[in-house]
């Protein structure tokens, strides 16, 4: 009796369709590093004509062509803590409600909702923010906030509506459902054997989110903070159309503010002079490598850890 | 402790499902204090579950529910307006794969039922941990490093910090759900070891897949097949005299 | 029988406890709904503003005169369209290709390389992306344009795309491949013709899905697409899009402009939303992912 295999030959269509998708793949390490370069090249005037001064400078005067970022800086990173510090526990909460909490078929219910929530365009988030959002904060939030709080400077000042206060409730609205989803993973990756050990000590339905759930996965639910952190600082458009687009940097929260990503929203496609341009491109290689740290850093540090962990 | 029954634990009539597939058919089985009852039988023949509804552990899983009536020192388990978290402090439970709480250090892991309960004097929760510890028998191999995560220590010991865990709380039975199978043999003899000790402590109930296990811990047994108990009685008789032809054939390995 | 020790030390009720509990869980619940009040919010004025604007002009007309009553927005529906359109065109084959590579031959340094640039493609801000495409494709083409649009969109749906192929095709069991390899096919054609095929329904819902997410993106397009008040008059030319025509209106002071922005809103959103949800739903039907 004889058995006939064929034996696998080196086809030349294999290779080429390797070389095609390693193509493909070479591809995208190189967009990203492009990205960078083109990023550089654009804002080379600027960084040359103000240096490290252009991220201490705090006047960005397009008449004058004197250009400093601090205040966008600034709005940008309070707009987006502050967005974090609203929205993370709210989020985490959601979390755990949808894992611990509701029935599987209401949860899905729930967490299809909260999904949503990420799907509408940002663009409508700002139409909301101007004609819903703000108007509240204007008329009824702002002017509460100022009576009973108005001593401490963060809620001084009139009720603009517009401002850092509006941009970080939009932040943390369009950032809730990053966090949500991402802890709702890893909440979902602890293993059940770990609740019912909480349970069997006698530990009641919170103690056993508390103990099993919220500390097995704190370093996960760090890095989805830290992910939806990325989000809200390279948020554009409905930030641009909330935060009233002034480059001042004020202690209160009811002032208006600016960001990164608005100012390039708002002037790029209007600026005449190149070192308008240059200054402009600089602010969008600083916000780059912002978002790129932060992301980087979510990922590769507590993402993969918390993963690894669970997948073991 | 004076009780009117001879059990300290006791079930009657005690049946479970999962949605609408029972798992346990009605069993009526009793514990005397002080003794370790073993539970064997095949793979899927409820015996785990069965061990799971004695503390209400079951109903924690969604669908799953117990019927039937558990006694705890003559108190009622399933009595109406009984807390199971209540049940569950006086029912401790050790189960089959360790499962410290990989956030916490081993002696954060030994007092967190203490914990829970509302102990918080440092010194106190020290001295209980020394003791549940040293119960356990993992005290002489952890004192110099109990601020290490429990993680840290090797499977059997990790298994024995749980066995410390469930103690620290005082438990009246502590429940053990195949607690060796993820274990090697020398890390299995110590808590063989350790079973046969800790009969003086508490009441333990122990399912096991391993026939010479049941042999060598319990005074009494339990013959699982298929969601109902076959045969019941003295450990050194069951495996030497069974009754039930179905309980020979299962221990002299000639089952299924 | 041993002395107790612990019960001298209890000093927290099991009733407090329970109370304790269910608080917590009722603040979770808030936390829930507070969560998803604005979606709840923006779903009902999106409806309510934006209805009564959808005349039949709307969709058939370009935007009146400024501030001037009637007009519609069929410019930039179109517009979204041919974005849209583009972006599919020059991403879709990247991203697939990508998937491919990354779920058959991706193993090793240089693969997981590529995977952590899918991760921080699909974490760089879209303006920023609009700001590159401007440099690479607005710049030497000297003039915004529907192009340099949908190159913007398509490099957005990258990531997407990509990641969600590559799952997909690792839901493929291995002895599928096998079976292939077995019959003595070339490797590339057990991927292309059984993997690739067998997966063909669920990887398009994937990339409708990405679709979906760029339709609405507006950043991006504010200095490649531009924006055009007129029907566009080639792909070289710049060209109107529902969201940026929203975000113009939306900050202009004419109450006409206002009502139209929440009209096309409406549109936006049934098409991201409807799109989103008929797809969601046809990946259960086929059982390809988990819930939700």
């Amino acid at each position: 009796m004889t058995l006939r295999f064929r034996r696998p030959e080196a086809h030349a269509g294999d290779l080429i369709f390797s070389w095609v998708l390693r193509g493909a793949a070479m591809g995208l390490p190189a967009l990203l590093f492009s990205i960078a370069f083109f990023l550089f090249q654009r804002a080379e005037p600027a960084i040359a004509k103000f240096g490290w001064g252009f991220f201490t400078g705090s006047v960005w005067d397009p008449v004058q062509e004197n250009f400093g970022a601090l205040p966008a800086i600034y709005g940008t990173i309070v707009s987006s803590f502050l967005a974090l510090l609203l929205a993370a526990p709210l989020s985490i909460g959601t979390a755990l409600l949808l894992t611990e909490v509701l029935p599987r078929r209401l949860a899905s219910a729930v967490g299809f909702l909260v999904e949503m929530l990420a799907a509408v365009p940002s663009v409508v988030y700002g139409l909301w923010g101007i004609f819903v959002l703000v108007p509240w904060l204007r008329q009824s939030l702002e002017p509460a906030l100022a009576r009973n709080l108005g001593w401490i400077p963060l809620f001084s000042g009139p009720p603009y509506g517009v401002g850092m206060l509006a941009a970080a409730i939009i932040l943390a609205i369009m950032i809730a459902p990053t966090i949500t989803s991402i802890a709702r993973e890893v909440f979902r990756a602890i293993p059940r054997q770990q609740r019912e050990a909480a349970l069997a000590l006698g530990a009641t339905r919170w103690e056993t989110m508390r103990l099993a759930v919220l500390r097995s996965g704190k370093a996960g639910v760090f890095g989805a903070a830290i992910l939806g952190l990325g989000r809200a600082l390279g948020e554009t458009m409905a930030v641009t159309m909330v935060i009233g687009n002034r480059p001042s940097i004020s202690a209160s929260l009811l002032e208006p503010a600016q960001t990164l990503s608005s100012v390039l929203a708002n002037e790029y496609a209007e600026a005449a002079s190149d070192l308008h341009l240059a200054a402009l491109v600089e602010i969008g290689l600083a916000l780059f490598a912002v978002t790129f740290a932060v992301n980087a850093f979510a990922r590769l540090f507590l993402w993969r850890r918390t993963l690894g962990r669970s997948a073991r | 402790m004076t009780t009117t029954s001879p059990f300290l634990l006791e079930t009657r009539g005690l049946s479970a499902w999962f949605g609408n597939a029972q798992a346990v058919k009605p069993t009526t089985l009793g514990c005397a204090a002080n003794t370790v009852t073993a539970i064997i039988g095949p793979s899927g023949c409820g015996k785990s579950t069965f061990l799971r509804c004695l503390n209400r552990l079951h109903e924690e899983v969604p669908g799953a529910r117990a019927q039937g009536e558990v006694f705890l020192e003559n108190g009622p388990v399933y009595g109406p307006g009984v807390d199971p978290v209540a049940v569950r402090r006086k029912i401790g439970m050790v189960f089959q794969k360790p499962n410290p709480f990989p956030a916490l250090s081993i002696l954060e892991n030994t007092v967190v039922g203490l914990r829970l309960a509302g102990v918080r004097r440092k010194n106190v929760l020290r001295e209980l941990a020394e003791r549940s510890l040293r119960l356990a028998a993992l005290w002489d191999e952890v004192k110099d490093k109990l601020d290490q995560p429990g993680m840290s220590l090797s499977g059997g010991q990790q298994q024995r910090l749980c066995i410390a865990r469930a103690l620290a709380v005082e438990p009246r039975v502590l429940l053990m759900d195949e607690p060796t199978s993820a274990l090697d043999p020398v890390s299995t003899a110590r808590i063989e070891e350790l079973v046969t000790e800790l009969k003086k402590e508490v009441t333990v109930v122990i399912v096991t897949h391993n026939m010479q296990q049941a042999a060598r811990i319990s005074d009494r047994t339990a013959f699982f097949l298929l969601g109902e108990v076959v045969e019941f009685g003295e450990t050194s008789r069951l495996f030497t005299n069974p009754v039930d032809p179905r309980t020979e054939r299962y221990i002299t390995g000639r089952f299924g | 029988m041993s002395r107790r020790y612990f019960g001298d030390y209890v000093f927290r009720s099991y009733g407090w406890r329970h109370l304790q509990s269910r608080v917590m869980i009722g603040l979770l619940a808030a936390a829930c709904g507070l969560v998803l009040l604005p979606l709840f919010s923006i779903l009902g004025y999106v409806v309510w503003q934006g209805l009564p604007a959808l005349e039949p002009a709307f969709f058939t007309q370009l935007p009146g005169s400024v501030g001037e009553a009637g007009g519609g927005m069929a410019n930039a529906i179109v517009g979204t369209l041919t974005l849209v359109g583009l972006a599919l065109l020059l991403g879709l084959p990247w991203g697939i290709a990508l998937g491919i590579y990354l779920s058959e031959y991706g193993r090793g340094r240089f693969a997981s390389v590529v995977r952590f640039s899918v991760d921080m493609l699909s974490s760089v801000p879209s303006i920023i992306i609009g700001l590159f495409v401007y440099a690479w494709v607005v710049i030497p083409m000297k003039r915004f344009s529907a192009v340099s649009g949908g190159v913007a969109l398509a490099l957005l749906m990258l990531p997407t795309v990509a990641r969600s192929t590559e799952e997909l095709l690792k839901l493929v069991p291995g002895h599928v491949r096998e079976a292939g390899l077995a019959l003595g096919l070339p490797r590339w054609k057990v991927i292309l013709r059984i993997v690739v095929r067998g997966s063909l329904g669920a990887i398009a819902t994937g990339v409708a899905l990405a679709l979906a997410r760029v339709a609405g993106e507006t950043a991006p397009l504010l200095f490649t697409a531009f924006g055009n008040r007129y029907w566009n008059q080639g792909l070289d030319q710049p060209i109107a899009s529902l969201p940026v025509q929203i975000f113009n209106y939306a900050i202009s002071p004419y109450e006409e402009w206002h009502r139209q922005a929440w009209g096309g809103s409406l549109v936006l959103i049934a098409l991201v939303l409807g799109l989103n949800i008929s797809m969601r739903a046809a990946l259960r039907r086929k059982g390809k992912t988990g819930d939700s």
